[in-house]
């Protein structure tokens, strides 16, 4: 097993001994014949986080990670990077601020560089109804101990003089600002977690596909895998944007839809942003990547989809989404673009749960919102499958919860995922 | 994506407004029995969510007004199938 602490002076060790010493990150394992007593399926950023506080939080150091691909392949490679916890309702925000206060220590936690910068985020406000509705989402955050900053349309245009204040449709008359947002280096994240578990004795087994489940009487014995069968007292699922085809396997049935979300990169710029920006009422929201590049996305191409990549219009509508707030993006090229599978849940919120199947865990749900969650969520669904009982943060992300009338639609849209 | 309209021929895709499963067309009926607060649960909140070809209805609010059940793959988008949604739901013994 790898011990190797990464430090300055290891680096500088290594730097004038020709860099013999260093190890592999983490340990490429194989399943093992008698089983695991936790097997997580999905080796994306939440199954590492949930194996990691698994092994460091309670203990449990007999558990596998099942990954179809290579680790960090999935969406935890493919997000915009950004963090935040700047939530309305009760079910959401205490959640997404423990995500925040955990991202804040993590490099610590995990001796791993994943580059946490909290440079700002600031979601931009064009008509009084929009004010209003921000200035209550900022006393709830005030609430949760997470922070929040008015600025009036002033400050705005003193810190970023390229924004069009005077648009015609969406006149910049204030933003609603969380100086402790900001961006991580999302693969780093994946590799940091893989690191931490596998340090402590967790298996990370990577081409290895998850094609059925061993379920008797109701409960889950283990899985199928392209490796074979491996037995587990206890299976968790965690596979955002494919979790209606995985569950689809041991017969259940989700509130969620897949949808294509798509990101996008410009070429490297000298630096002009240093913040997050979010334009929600035109579908955009951008910042500046350590390369450079101008990273930014929009909405979802609104269509249920399981590839990986999406279509033109929706490519128009976020670039024309950007060049309406800020102009002088159109003068950028873009570089790249990719689209990522994600998981819509029927009210925009996530679920972390227990299922009708003994021993077979739940974690999905994220909608667009799942790397900022991924301490968070590993951290809570690490505590359910420890000790049966939601984590107190996460308690109303539950799977019936729609049964039940207790919906956590933070935009009030109702039950029409490709609106979320 | 370009979705053969069965009566206006090829159409952007831009021209549509995406609903979802067809599932949504069998809104339960019968409200009054004990199960109906299950039924309308199964209706409203959980989906199929296939990967592979699925049938979808899509809104031409940008053309006649028509709605469509278009059958796509959510695998690759290949659209194999374009049909009015009148059409499809008249086969099925409803009336419109």
């Amino acid at each position: 097993m790898s011990k190797t602490r990464y430090s300055a002076f290891k680096v500088l060790k290594e730097a004038l001994t020709g860099h013999k010493g260093w190890e592999p990150t983490w340990r490429d394992a194989e399943p093992k014949a008698d089983g695991y007593d936790v097997i997580i399926v999905g080796g994306g950023g939440h199954g590492l986080a949930t194996a990691y506080y698994l092994a460091k939080n309670h203990g449990i150091t007999n558990v596998a990670v099942l990954e179809r691909g290579w680790i960090g392949s999935g969406n935890v490679g493919r997000n915009t990077t950004i963090i935040r916890s700047n939530y309305l309702l009760p079910g959401n925000e205490p959640f997404y601020e423990l995500s925040l206060q955990l991202w804040e220590n993590l490099e610590q936690d995990l001796n791993y560089n994943v580059m946490v910068s909290q440079r700002g985020i600031m979601n931009l406000i064009h008509s009084d109804a929009q004010r209003d509705a921000f200035i209550r989402r900022g006393n709830s955050m005030l609430f949760a101990g997470a922070g929040c900053e008015y600025l009036e349309a002033k400050e705005v245009k003193e810190r970023y003089p390229f924004l069009d204040m005077n648009n015609a449709r969406f006149p910049i008359k204030a933003a609603l600002a969380q100086p402790r947002g900001g961006t991580v280096r999302h693969d780093a994240v994946a590799w940091g977690y893989a690191r931490g578990a596998s340090d402590l004795g967790v298996d990370i087994i990577q081409n290895c596909e998850v094609t059925g489940f061993n379920i008797e009487n109701g409960k889950c014995l283990g899985v199928q895998t392209t490796k074979g069968d491996i037995k587990a007292n206890r299976v968790g699922v965690c596979v955002a944007g494919s979790s209606g085809r995985v569950m689809a396997k041991a017969g259940i049935k989700l509130p969620i839809e897949s949808h294509v979300l798509q990101a996008f990169v410009t070429e490297g710029l000298k630096p002009v942003l240093d913040n997050v920006i979010t334009f929600g009422a035109g579908h955009f929201y951008c910042s500046q990547s350590d390369k450079g590049g101008l990273v930014f996305g929009g909405d979802l191409d609104s269509y249920n989809s399981y590839a990986q990549r999406g279509n033109l219009p929706a490519v128009e509508d976020v670039c024309s989404g950007g060049m309406a707030i800020m102009p002088m993006i159109g003068r950028a090229r873009m570089l790249r673009m990719w689209g990522g599978v994600v998981d819509m849940s029927m009210d925009g919120s996530p679920f972390i749960d227990s299922t009708e199947v003994k021993e077979l865990f739940f974690n999905g749900g994220w909608c667009y919102g799942g790397f900022k969650a991924t301490p968070a969520s590993g951290y809570c669904y690490a505590h359910l499958l420890a000790t049966d009982v939601p984590h107190e943060v996460a308690t109303a992300y539950r799977l019936d919860r729609f049964r039940r009338g207790a919906m956590i639609d933070e935009k009030g849209v109702g039950p029409q995922p490709n609106l979320h | 994506m370009i979705i053969n309209h069965p009566l206006l021929g090829p159409r952007d895709s831009e021209e549509f407004v995406y609903l979802g499963s067809t599932d949504l067309i069998d809104r339960p009926t019968n409200w009054e029995k004990s199960a109906a607060a299950e039924d309308f649960h199964q209706y409203q909140y959980i989906r199929e969510n296939i990967a592979g070809d699925i049938q979808e209805l899509w809104y031409h609010e940008q053309g006649d007004q028509s709605w469509l059940v278009v059958t796509r793959s959510t695998l690759t988008h290949e659209i194999s199938n374009v049909e009015l949604a009148q059409d499809f739901s008249r086969v099925k013994g409803r009336g419109k």
